[in-house]
């Protein structure tokens, strides 16, 4: 499957911090064929760092999607059956509008000057999208992580407008310990003298605290018993501990691909999202939602302990919401949900075609 | 003793008798579904509204994957989440003698449905009195085949205890229906019945 990253231009999004953004971009890619009753869309919402490109061989670099392991023919999310649309994030550095696009009044980069964005926002954005693709209901939304945050929103935010979400290791809110990893990474880019307040393009990016604060990231991604797996106390080069290379090889790779202000626009908008936010209880933001949930978490993942799931499993069933949920056994970490793939293909398959039968 | 032949459902006559209690688009709680087997035949149906709830993870996942809304969770955790009255029935299957607090589960059940369908083995019959008195140990039979040591079942009871404790609650039985194998019982159930089925609601 050989896929292209397109790109979409609205006029204006309002915001939730009350400005509006305008005009603005979405990049994204899309799989398989809307059939006719247009009932078979399905929108895959990526995590922190992710992209459009979720599955297929991308046609100028020959990259595969970040979860081409369950998106393709007869995969998990079966594009032989399946419309399947994933579009990169509002805020994001990925096609679609960020800080680092052109602001037309300065004809310069945003910067620091673009709008903190929500996670709602990023959501409104999809709608935006998935209606442009002549859509008016989804089958389902789903994504892991921060994903999953946005699968969520979705089903509370247009409960009219999509009949299942999968949430896969998310939360309904982040915990402090979840904004404590944030905020060490966005003070390793802030404290590089590079960041310059988030004016560096056409200059010299803070790539050091970008690399930092990716490194702090890839350890909250992993187990205790992936990386002794992984990595156990070999060396590399005499004196490098092995997962000392790694990390340092992950860090600076990431600076290739991902701005640094991004990096602080995103994190920030993952911290802020809770949905109990103004209401008397988690309970109290499913009152409205008319979909029904494939929830997953996954053992050994300590950044999304499976507890967080299951506090939205559990509100979900005090609305008598129709809700499945399994905690999937993994000594992956937060990444299991990238890595096991088989287990999530077969609860993911039989769910979209129960879905498809009975709610389509 | 008046015999009705009872045809197999899935492979097995409490099944057969719970399937044909269950009425049709109600909304239907399986507590300790396994592999949702029975959810899944009156989803398709019953057109029921199915929900499931099991403990062991390689039964959820394979629960899911047929479709059926399955919470991967024990009983009791799984009953204290739901509002009052959201189930039409709530299933407990084979499972109320390995519970840890049969009362709290059943009181539950009759929280969260209008109606609670309940499936025993039942420890009066007369095959396991036999076996207790013949062998001076823990009976071991068909009906209970482990070894006292590796047994899943902690409360054993008969009909009569559950028609005890229904009464003792102020419980109504709309329907019980005894069974020796595929064969329905109506003479003496605590002695013959190897499983009962209960149909009950709360008043």
């Amino acid at each position: 499957m050989i896929t292209e990253t397109q790109i979409v231009q609205f006029d204006s999004v309002a915001l939730d911090c009350g400005s509006t953004l305008s005009p603005v971009d979405v990049a994204y890619e899309t799989y398989g064929e809307l059939n006719t009753r247009r009932n078979n869309a399905i929108l895959i919402l990526h995590a922190f760092t992710g992209d459009a490109h979720a599955a297929g061989t991308d046609k100028i670099n020959g990259v595969a999607g970040w979860w081409d392991s369950m998106i393709g023919p007869g995969k998990g999310f079966d594009t032989d059956k399946y419309f399947v649309i994933c579009s990169n994030i509002l805020g994001g550095c990925r096609g679609s509008s960020g800080p680092a696009s052109i602001n037309p009044e300065t004809g310069c980069p945003y910067a620091m000057s673009f709008p903190p964005v929500t996670i709602p926002d990023m959501v409104r954005l999809q709608k935006m999208l998935v209606n442009h693709l002549g859509i008016e209901r989804l089958l389902a939304v789903a994504g892991g992580s921060m994903g999953a945050m946005q699968a969520l929103e979705w089903a509370v935010a247009y409960p009219d407008a999509v009949a299942a979400s999968i949430p896969i290791a998310g939360t309904a809110r982040h915990s402090p310990q979840q904004i404590a990893f944030n905020e060490v990474g966005r003070q390793a880019i802030m404290a590089d003298v590079d960041w310059n307040e988030g004016d560096y393009y056409g200059k010299r990016p803070p790539a050091r605290g970008l690399a930092v604060a990716r490194m702090v990231g890839h350890i909250t991604y992993m187990s205790d018993a992936s990386m002794r797996e992984k990595f156990g106390r070999r060396l590399r080069d005499r004196d490098q501990f092995e997962v000392e290379s790694y990390l340092r090889y992950r860090g600076n790779q990431f600076v290739d691909r991902f701005d640094a202000n991004s990096y602080i626009y995103i994190t920030k908008a993952m911290d802020y999202f809770d949905l109990t936010a103004g209401r008397p209880s988690l309970s109290a933001a499913f009152d409205g939602v008319k979909s029904r949930f494939l929830v997953i978490s996954f053992s050994s993942d300590w950044l999304y302990p499976s507890y967080q799931s299951l506090d939205v499993v559990r509100a979900l069933r005090g609305r008598n919401c129709d809700v499945a949920y399994c905690d999937l056994p993994s000594t992956y970490g937060h990444d299991a949900f990238l890595v096991n793939v088989s287990e999530q293909t077969e609860l993911v398959r039989g769910f979209l075609a129960s879905t498809f039968r009975e709610r389509s | 003793m008046s015999e009705a032949f009872v045809p197999k459902l899935l492979g097995r006559s409490d099944y057969a008798i719970i399937g044909a209690i269950v009425e049709p688009k109600a909304r239907v709680l399986d507590l300790g579904c396994g592999e949702g087997e029975l959810l899944a035949w009156l989803a398709e149906n019953k057109r029921v509204d199915a929900r499931g709830v099991e403990i062991e993870g390689s039964k959820v996942r394979q629960a899911i994957s047929r479709g059926v809304s399955v919470f991967h969770s024990d009983i009791e955790d799984a009953l204290a989440d739901l509002p009052d009255q959201a189930f039409d029935y709530v299933i407990l299957s084979q499972t109320l003698q390995e519970s840890r607090a049969p009362l709290k589960v059943l009181r539950e059940m009759l929280r969260v449905g209008r109606q609670a369908i309940v499936a025993f083995p039942n420890f009066g019959h007369w095959s396991v009195r036999l076996a207790h008195l013949f062998t001076g140990r823990a009976p071991k039979t068909k009906l209970f085949p482990h070894d006292w040591f590796d047994s899943p079942n902690i409360h054993f009871f008969t009909v009569d205890d559950f028609e005890g404790l229904v009464q003792l609650q102020h419980w109504t039985v709309e329907k019980r229906i005894f069974l020796q194998g595929a064969r329905q019982v109506t003479l003496l159930p605590n002695l013959f019945a190897e499983v009962a089925v209960f149909l009950v609601r709360s008043s």
